[in-house]
C-alpha cells in the first residue's frame, strides 16, 4: 500500500503557555516550542504499521517553511520511507480549502491508496482530511481508530464516536482518513535516528511545481480570514489560592470538607 | 445580505439531539428574522416522532425517509444534501463526531464556505460573517471573516448558543423522501462497538481525583492515587492518559469517555479542552491544579491553584492525612 500522511508543524500545546501579542495580530510565537501535531505522529505510526504488515510505503507530507523539515525528518527518523515539502509564499494565509487544494496537488504527483492525515490540529478545525476527500473525489473517514487492511480494494475501519464507542465501517480504497490519538503507541524517536536521515534529500515543490494556481490559495484565495487573536473570557474564573504551599493546601482543605469532598 | 438558513437536526431512538434546540438559536444570532428549516434523515417507525418534535421549534421540516439512512453515515447524507440544499444557503450542523464526518467535504462540494466549532457570532456585515473560534486548545480565541456570499457551513460548539425553548412554531413537516432514492456509498456501515466498562464505574462517584498530563509518566500515578484513597474518591482523567495507556478507557471523562456527575472533582494537571468539560455535568465544585496559569480549565473552576501537580498533589495528600 502506498501511503501519504499529511503532518503539519504546530506549538506544542502541552508545552507552551499560548499568549496572545498585545495587538491581538498574533500569539507571542517567539520562546514557543514546536513539534509534530500529535495526532499527526499517531498517523505516521499507523502508516509505519500498515505497511510493516503488508508491504508498500509511507511518505510524509507537509506545507510550510523551511521550518518545517524538521518535523518531516523526525518522521522519517520514525520509518516514514520518503519526505516532501510544499513550501511556497503564495501558500501563507490558505484557510483550509486552500491548504486542501495544495495537498491535493501533491496527492495527484503520486500514486497513493492511502492519505491519512491527523484528526485537528493547533487550529482544532478537523476540517483538511475531509475537504480532501471530497477535491479529491474519494471516500473519507473521520477520527479513525482502528485500521485493518482486507484486500487491495477496501479496508476495515473504526471511528471513535461520542461516549467512547467505535463505529465500525468498511471503506473503499483510494480514501482518506483522519486519524484519532490513541490508535497506536508511537514510537520514540531518538537524537541516533534523527542523524540516521539527516542527509536523506527532501524533494521540495512550489506551487508552479504541484501546478497550484496561486491565486486560489493562500491569503488571496482565502474565503475564511483571520481578523485577530484575544484571550477567551469564558466565566468568572477560579479563585486562585495563594500563599506557600501549607498555607494552600490548608485552605483547600476547608474548602473540601464544605463541599463533601471529605469521607 | 439574507440566505435561507437549514439546520441538521441529529436523533437518536426516536428523539431528536439537544442541538436541535441550540441551532434554532444559532440561526437567529446570524439573521434575526430567520426562519430556519429543519432537515431529518433517517428511517423507522421513530422518524415522524422527530419530525413532529423539530416541528413545534421549526416552522418547516424536511423529511427524508430512507433504509439508507438507517445509520447517519455521512458519506451517504452528503450526497442527499447536496442534491436537496438550495445553492447560497446557510447550513448548520452540530460540532460532534457526525458535524466533523460530514461537514468539511459538503462545504467544498457545495462550494460554501465552512467554518468549524463556532462558539460564539459577531455580526453581519454585507456577506461578511464575522465568527468566534477557539484554538490551543482553547488558550487563545480568534475573531474571522468569512465571506458567505456562496453559502455556509458552519458547524458549531454545544453549549455555546442557549437553546431555543419555546417550542412554538407550529411548523409542517414536507415529505421529501422521494427525492432520497438511489443513495450509495463507497463507505458502509458495519456496527457500533459500545465502549468497554471498567473496573470502576466513575459515572456513580461523588468524589473525583483527575489526572491529566501534568503527572508526566505513568509511575507518578500512585501520588493521585494515594490522594484519592486519603479523600475516599476515585480516580479518573482525561483523555491524553488514556490514550498514553495510563489507565482504562473506563476511566476517562469526556465527551469520547464517561459522562459523570460528582459533587467534587480535582483536576490535576488537566487543561481543561472542551471535550473534557463535556463529559462534566451537574455543576460540580471543581479544583483545578496545573502549573499553566493560562490553562483554560481555571475559567471554569471554582478555585485554582498555579503548581506542578508532581510537588503539590503528595503535599496535599500529606496535610490532609494529618488533619484526619
Amino acid at each position: 500500500m502506498e501511503i501519504l500522511v499529511c503532518v503539519k508543524r504546530v506549538p506544542d500545546s502541552a508545552e507552551n503557555e499560548i499568549e496572545v501579542k498585545g495587538d491581538g495580530s498574533d500569539i507571542k510565537r517567539d520562546d514557543l516550542v514546536y513539534s509534530v501535531n500529535e495526532w499527526d505522529n499517531y498517523a505516521v505510526e499507523e502508516a509505519i504499521q500498515i505497511v510493516d504488515r503488508s508491504g508498500g510505503s509511507v511518505t510524509v507530507v507537509t506545507i510550510g517553511s523551511e521550518d518545517s523539515e524538521e518535523v518531516v525528518r523526525r518522521e522519517m527518523a520514525m520509518g516514514a520511507n520518503n519526505g516532501l515539502m510544499l513550501v511556497d509564499p503564495a501558500f501563507e494565509g490558505s484557510d483550509g480549502r486552500g491548504i486542501a487544494a495544495i495537498l491535493k496537488a501533491a496527492v495527484q504527483k503520486g500514486t497513493y491508496d492511502l492519505v491519512l492525515c491527523g484528526a485537528q490540529a493547533d487550529d482544532g478545525a478537523a476540517q483538511v482530511g475531509g475537504m480532501l476527500a471530497a477535491l479529491l473525489d474519494w471516500p473519507y473517514a473521520s477520527l479513525v481508530n482502528k485500521i485493518e487492511v482486507q484486500d487491495g480494494k477496501k479496508i476495515k475501519i473504526g471511528r471513535e464516536i461520542e461516549g467512547g464507542n467505535q463505529e465500525i465501517n468498511e471503506i473503499e480504497l483510494p480514501c482518506v482518513l483522519s486519524i484519532q490519538t490513541g490508535i497506536n503507541e508511537p514510537r520514540y524517536v531518538g537524537i541516533r535516528g534523527i542523524r540516521k536521515v539527516a542527509s536523506v534529500e527532501i524533494p521540495v515543490l512550489n506551487a508552479a511545481a504541484l501546478g497550484v494556481d496561486a491565486a486560489a490559495v493562500g491569503k488571496a484565495g482565502a474565503r475564511v480570514k483571520r481578523l485577530d487573536y484575544f484571550v477567551p473570557q469564558a466565566g468568572a474564573g477560579a479563585e486562585m489560592l495563594q500563599g506557600s504551599t501549607d498555607e494552600i493546601a490548608a485552605k483547600l482543605i476547608d474548602l473540601l470538607k464544605a463541599k463533601g469532598g471529605l469521607k | 445580505m439574507a440566505a435561507q438558513v437549514f439546520a441538521f437536526i441529529l436523533h437518536k431512538d426516536g428523539q431528536a439531539d439537544d442541538s436541535a434546540l441550540e441551532l434554532v438559536a444559532a440561526a437567529k444570532k446570524i439573521f434575526p428574522d430567520a426562519s430556519p428549516i429543519a432537515i431529518v434523515a433517517g428511517a423507522g417507525a421513530g422518524l415522524e416522532t422527530v419530525c413532529r418534535e423539530a416541528a413545534a421549534s421549526y416552522k418547516e421540516v424536511w423529511k427524508f425517509a430512507n433504509d439508507a439512512l438507517a445509520y447517519p453515515n455521512a458519506e451517504v447524507i452528503r450526497p442527499l444534501l447536496l442534491k436537496v440544499l438550495p445553492k447560497g444557503c446557510v447550513l448548520l450542523l452540530p460540532h460532534t463526531t457526525f458535524g466533523m464526518d460530514l461537514g468539511p467535504g459538503l462545504a467544498i462540494k457545495m462550494d460554501a464556505v465552512f467554518v468549524p466549532d463556532v462558539v460564539a457570532f459577531d455580526g453581519l456585515d454585507g456577506a461578511t460573517l464575522k465568527v468566534v473560534r477557539q484554538e490551543f486548545n482553547g488558550q487563545a480565541s480568534t475573531h474571522l471573516a468569512c465571506d458567505i456570499s456562496k453559502g455556509a457551513l458552519l458547524s458549531l460548539r454545544s453549549g455555546c448558543f442557549a437553546p431555543e425553548e419555546s417550542r412554538s412554531a407550529a411548523g409542517q413537516v414536507v415529505d421529501k423522501s422521494a427525492e432520497a432514492g438511489g443513495l450509495s456509498a463507497r463507505r458502509r456501515f458495519v456496527e457500533v462497538v459500545q465502549a468497554e466498562v471498567g473496573d470502576v464505574d466513575i459515572t456513580k462517584e461523588d468524589v473525583l481525583v483527575s489526572v491529566g498530563r501534568g503527572f508526566g509518566d505513568k509511575e507518578n500515578l500512585p501520588i493521585a492515587e494515594d490522594l484519592a484513597k486519603t479523600m475516599g474518591a476515585v480516580v479518573s482523567c482525561s483523555r491524553p492518559v488514556v490514550d498514553a495507556k495510563w489507565l482504562d478507557k473506563g476511566r476517562q471523562v469526556g465527551t469520547s469517555g464517561k459522562t459523570v456527575k460528582p459533587k467534587v472533582y480535582l483536576a490535576l494537571g488537566i487543561s481543561g479542552s472542551f471535550q473534557h468539560m463535556g463529559g462534566l455535568k451537574g455543576n460540580p465544585f471543581i479544583v483545578a491544579v496545573n502549573k499553566n496559569p493560562k490553562a483554560p480549565i481555571f475559567q471554569v473552576a471554582n478555585v485554582g491553584v498555579v503548581a506542578d501537580v508532581l510537588e503539590f498533589v503528595p503535599e496535599l495528600t500529606e496535610k490532609i492525612k494529618e488533619a484526619k
